[in-house]
């Protein structure tokens, strides 16, 4: 799966560490990295972080599959 | 005597059950000023901008005096009166950079250390199992009490392995923390015969409760044990140790903070679900919906309906108003989770409510230190009443309520029901 | 039929059967596509661009890609709609006939277009001398194909990384090698990292930062020459103060370039901070007259803002592409007075050594700057910068849950300095010289640029030269 964080937004919660430790990290207290092409077993975890988040930040894939890797 | 406020109003006890439509009226008024000085503020904008406002203080010990009122004052026009004022500053109470750094050493503890944060997380099995053994011990009944049976067991029972906090002792704590709720008032029944009587028992409840911390933590001082607070005693980490009455306020807050809440959020999803049978029905077809729908279900019903222990440092200005040095301050945020303003149809339980960015937990430096434990509780209780529970039927609608407005839940819960699935 | 109808009718004839064409598939490019089938664009979309692969996100290229944790191709953008276009993926667009509206491809390839989106971004600055650039070792950062390249050269575990350039990327990169605990040097040829995007009294700090973590952080020189071995292998570099160092690895962090030069002889406002566009994304052309088929997003535009005395900023910064990219999708398939703004206040995060460093506001509009919140020496800190007595911008240090209350202050234009914290007061809080380099100096790589009054930008003042 795929997910952006939108880090302007993001103010360093952690939510999403707590919840889904694999996907989402902080390096120090405030800064947050996260694996953006999670693998799909951690779809739930990915979606309880994303859920969580207080300002809404982690913005998940809508599409499945299908039509995001359309080409020329 | 000068007709109630909207926030007056709200704050009495008949109106528990449906505090909004006062919300509604206050909302007119974004920061209101109650005659007793303090500015009560209810809309989402200026709550999520107080919450980042530096100006703005959560320690109590900046507010000016707070000395219990004199008996002749107006009703509702005195200062509240406080119970705990023995205990020193917890990080609900207190600004960075103490706050900051003492809330830094709790998170390694009870989330565990920075690179394997997942202490948490890891507690799903066991929430999975105390869930199933709750319900399994309704089986053969048809009437229900959910929040004695069901939402109350659930966070206390894992609060207290989390901290270290024997099991056996809490009919006293429980106990005491009833005694001091059901005291605390904000409203203009404070000023009752009623009320006055129950304070004294609260403070002595309140000191009883910390004595019972101070204790406990005296003897893992002694005798290392398992839980957060026994390596709390012994932790000599990076960022040093607390000190004992530090520690001991912060964890009277964890174990008070660390299922009140919880167990008002179970009760009322329970309730509020019930209510709506489309959105009941919504979610027994896609069980998957549990993780937004406990969030509308937190912002539908705010398990903390408003905090009190903020204050201005300096003058703000903010929505046509001059909120003046010293004045206390209330967020409610069980009113700006309804801000029409913020949320499209606030009144509507939408479990898929986009872009649904409550303030069920606050915002800012004291978002809730609880959140993902939270969270995690009342997903997988809700989910598995839904799924197991038969046919469930509200007895009385509304039920009866607890006392205090803050943390806003209700005493009861009757269900009648005709059985317990696998 | 009024007036009014026919230009209703026009728009959704315009929507059901119009074509568009975005040059650039990045970020920009991508967010642009699903905001023009958000709002109701029906007709045909074609999305050009000249890497092989599909929108990813450039930012974690410097952080968890390079430290190791996730391999480059793990960045690609997720999707929120169905975006039903054409895509033209890996050809260059390399031509623009305004008269023709047609976008010229290098396979020789016309696309015809009646709206098009321009959003090709910038690129790394290249090392100047080119003999040295190609030599093994020698990195730019800036693809995902690059940052491939540079992690498996730090997965090697080189002696000695150098890193020329102290801006913002460099400054991560760096981090990265020491994280990895391999020996780094940073040369910067300002008096201190950061200083074009957050002057110098924040550029000391960042400096000790570097230092304390072990960078061999070395500023006020430059890279005079790269020596390779007889394998053309980089092994050393020359220093402009006379040394040298032995290094095997090499990143060029110097700045970006815009991609402009497919425009030339299109006639409009392009130049080397970009495309000079309105607040609504429309391009002016080089008499600096809007045009109202060709629109500007993302890395490659620069527009006036209000809160900067309406100077054209070009902004490299990734929410600039998303809300940019909105505001020009929004605009390309309506009328006035449906126009929307892009009064997005600039900001902006990186993460290096251990720190979150973000910003709000244009730092370098500010000539001086206060500290706010926090303390410096535990580098977890609130500043704000000011200018004639308004503030307009911030800083934070690992304390980015304050920033929304500063942004709310610069967007007022309230006063500087910018009224007492109740606590946790710094231990001095009074304004002094935000220390930004002069104009002209050839040092800073600053990621907002004020790049003046006119739309054609015949005087680029803060170009950076070279290295
Ligand atoms: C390593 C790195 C780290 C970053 N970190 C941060 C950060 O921490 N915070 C932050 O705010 N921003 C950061 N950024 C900046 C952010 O990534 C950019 O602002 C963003 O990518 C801009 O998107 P864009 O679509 O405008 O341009 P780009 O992403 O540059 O995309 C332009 C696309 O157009 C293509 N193109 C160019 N010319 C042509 C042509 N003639 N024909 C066809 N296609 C063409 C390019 O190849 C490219 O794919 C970082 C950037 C990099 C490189
Ligand atoms: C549904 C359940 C819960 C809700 C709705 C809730 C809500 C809140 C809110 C609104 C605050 C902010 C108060 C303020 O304005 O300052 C808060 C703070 C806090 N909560 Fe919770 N809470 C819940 C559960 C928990 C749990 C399970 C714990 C502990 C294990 C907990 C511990 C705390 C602590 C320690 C703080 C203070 C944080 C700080 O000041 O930094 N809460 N909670
Ligand atoms: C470590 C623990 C605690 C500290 C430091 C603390 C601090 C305070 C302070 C200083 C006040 C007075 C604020 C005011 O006057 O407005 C207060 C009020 C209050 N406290 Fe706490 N508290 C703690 C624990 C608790 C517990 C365990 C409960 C619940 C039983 C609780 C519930 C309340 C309520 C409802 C009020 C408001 C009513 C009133 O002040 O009369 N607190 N708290
Ligand atoms: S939960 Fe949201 S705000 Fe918190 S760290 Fe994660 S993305 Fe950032």
């Amino acid at each position: 799966m795929r997910i952006v964080v939108d880090l302007n937004r993001c103010q360093g919660y952690a939510q999403c560490v707590y919840l889904a430790h694999e996907v989402f990290r902080l390096t120090g207290t405030e800064a947050l990295t996260y694996d953006p092409n999670p693998d799909d077993a951690r779809r739930l975890q990915v979606e309880r972080a994303a859920a969580a988040c207080p300002v809404q930040a982690i913005m998940i894939d809508r599409l499945d599959g299908a039509e995001r890797g359309a080409r020329s | 005597m000068a007709e109630e406020t909207p926030w007056q109003q709200a704050l009495r006890y008949a109106n528990r059950a449906n505090p909004y439509p006062f919300y509604t009226e206050l909302r007119k008024t974004p920061v209101a000023r109650q005659p007793d000085g303090t500015y009560v503020v209810s809309t989402y904008r200026e709550i999520v901008t107080l919450l980042h406002d530096p100006r703005v203080s959560s320690d109590v010990r900046k507010l000016p005096s707070r000395a219990p009122a004199p008996a002749a004052a107006e009703p509702g026009a005195e200062p509240i009166t406080e119970a705990v004022i023995e205990l020193e500053p917890n990080i609900i109470t207190c600004d960075p950079p103490e706050h900051d750094h003492d809330r830094r050493m709790m998170t390694r503890h009870f989330f565990g250390p920075a690179d394997a944060p997942h202490q948490i997380s890891d507690l799903e099995p066991d929430i999975r199992r105390i869930v199933a053994g709750l319900l399994d011990g309704m089986r053969g009944k048809t009437r229900i009490d959910v929040v004695d049976e069901f939402a109350y067991p659930l966070p206390v029972t894992l609060i207290c392995k989390i901290l270290g906090v024997p099991l056996e002792d809490e009919p006293r704590f429980h106990a005491w923390i009833e005694t001091a709720l059901d005291a605390l008032d904000f409203g203009p029944e404070a000023a009752s015969e009623e009320m006055r009587s129950r304070l004294a028992g609260a403070r002595r409840s309140v000191k009883e409760l910390a004595q019972f911390m101070a204790g406990l933590l005296e003897q893992y001082a002694e005798r290392p044990g398992p839980g957060m607070l026994s390596a709390m005693v012994h932790d000599g980490g990076p960022d040093g140790r607390m000190s004992k009455g530090v520690l001991a306020s912060n964890a009277v807050l964890l174990l008070f903070a660390g299922h009140e809440t919880t167990v008002n959020l179970i009760a009322h999803s329970v309730l509020t679900l019930l209510r709506h049978p489309e959105a009941l029905e919504e979610l027994r077809r896609r069980p998957e919906l549990i993780v937004p729908a406990v969030e509308e279900l937190l912002r539908f019903e705010s398990s903390v309906q408003f905090w009190h222990t903020r204050s201005a440092v300096e003058d703000i200005d903010i929505a046509g108003t001059t909120i003046p040095a010293g004045s206390p301050i209330f967020l409610v945020y069980g009113s700006a989770n309804r801000d029409p303003q913020r949320f499209e149809n606030p009144d509507q339980l939408d479990l898929q409510r986009p872009d649904n960015q409550h303030l069920g937990f606050s915002q800012g430096i004291h978002y809730c230190f609880g959140a993902p434990l939270a969270r995690l509780e009342v997903q997988v209780a809700v989910d598995e009443f839904v799924r197991r529970v038969e046919n469930p039927r509200l007895v009385t609608d509304p039920p009866p309520y607890r006392h205090n407005q803050i943390f806003r839940g209700p005493r009861h819960v009757l269900v009648d029901i005709d059985g317990i699935r696998d | 039929m009024t007036l009014v109808a026919t230009l209703a009718e026009l728009v959704s004839d315009f929507r059901a059967n119009g074509r568009i064409v975005i040059v650039g598939a990045s970020l920009a490019g991508l967010r642009a596509a699903e905001a023009l089938r958000e709002e109701g664009f029906s007709g045909s979309l074609t999305i050009i661009g000249d890497e092989p692969y599909e929108p990813y996100d450039r930012p974690p290229l410097s952080k968890q890609v390079l430290k190791g944790w996730m391999p480059a191709e793990h960045t690609l953008l997720p999707r929120f709609r169905e975006v039903d276009a054409q895509w033209r993926l890996g050809v260059a667009a390399t031509g623009l006939d305004r008269v023709a509206r047609q976008v010229r491809l290098a396979d020789g390839d016309q696309i015809p277009y009646h709206r098009l989106l321009i959003a090709t971004g910038t690129r790394a600055r290249p090392w100047p001398n080119p003999a040295e650039a190609a030599l093994e070792g020698v990195f730019a950062l800036r693809s995902r194909d690059d940052a491939a390249r540079l992690q498996q050269a730090l997965a090697t575990r080189p002696s000695r990384v150098l890193v020329i350039g102290g801006g913002f990327i460099g400054s991560e990169v760096a981090s990265v090698c020491r994280e990895l605990d391999i020996p780094v040097t940073l040369t910067e040829r300002g008096p201190a990292p950061l200083v074009g995007a957050l002057g110098g009294v924040i550029g000391e700090i960042a400096a000790q930062m570097q230092r304390d973590h072990g960078v061999d952080l070395r500023c006020g020189v430059s890279v005079s020459s790269l020596e390779g071995d007889a394998a053309g292998h980089v092994r050393r570099a020359r220093l402009s103060d006379g040394t040298t160092i032995e290094v095997d690895v090499v990143l060029a962090a110097l700045g970006s370039i815009r991609n402009v030069e497919w425009l030339q002889g299109s006639g409009l406002a392009a130049g080397p901070w970009g495309v000079g566009c309105d607040a609504g994304g429309r391009a002016f052309d080089i008499n600096g007259v809007v045009t109202d088929s060709v629109y500007v997003a993302g890395d490659v535009a620069r527009m006036p803002h209000v809160l900067y005395e309406y100077q054209f900023l070009a902004m490299e910064h990734w929410d600039n592409a998303v809300f940019g990219a909105e505001v020009a999708a929004h605009n390309m398939v309506n009328l006035e007075p449906h126009y929307r703004p892009h009064l997005l206040l600039p900001g902006f995060w990186s993460g290096q050594f251990g720190v979150n460093i973000k910003s709000v506001g244009v730092p370098p509009f500010g000539d001086e700057i206060i500290f706010t919140q926090g303390s410096v020496k535990d580098r977890s800190f609130a500043a704000a910068y000011g200018r004639r007595g308004r503030i307009v911008a911030a800083v934070t240090f690992d304390h980015g849950k304050w920033l929304e209350y500063y942004a709310r202050l610069i967007e007022q234009s309230a006063p500087f300095p910018p009224p007492p914290p109740g606590w946790d007061r710094p231990d001095i809080m009074k304004p002094v010289p935000a220390e930004f380099p002069a104009p002209g100096v050839p040092t800073a790589i600053p990621d907002v640029v004020l790049t003046g009054h006119d739309p054609n930008e015949r005087r680029a003042e803060f170009r950076p030269r070279g290295h």
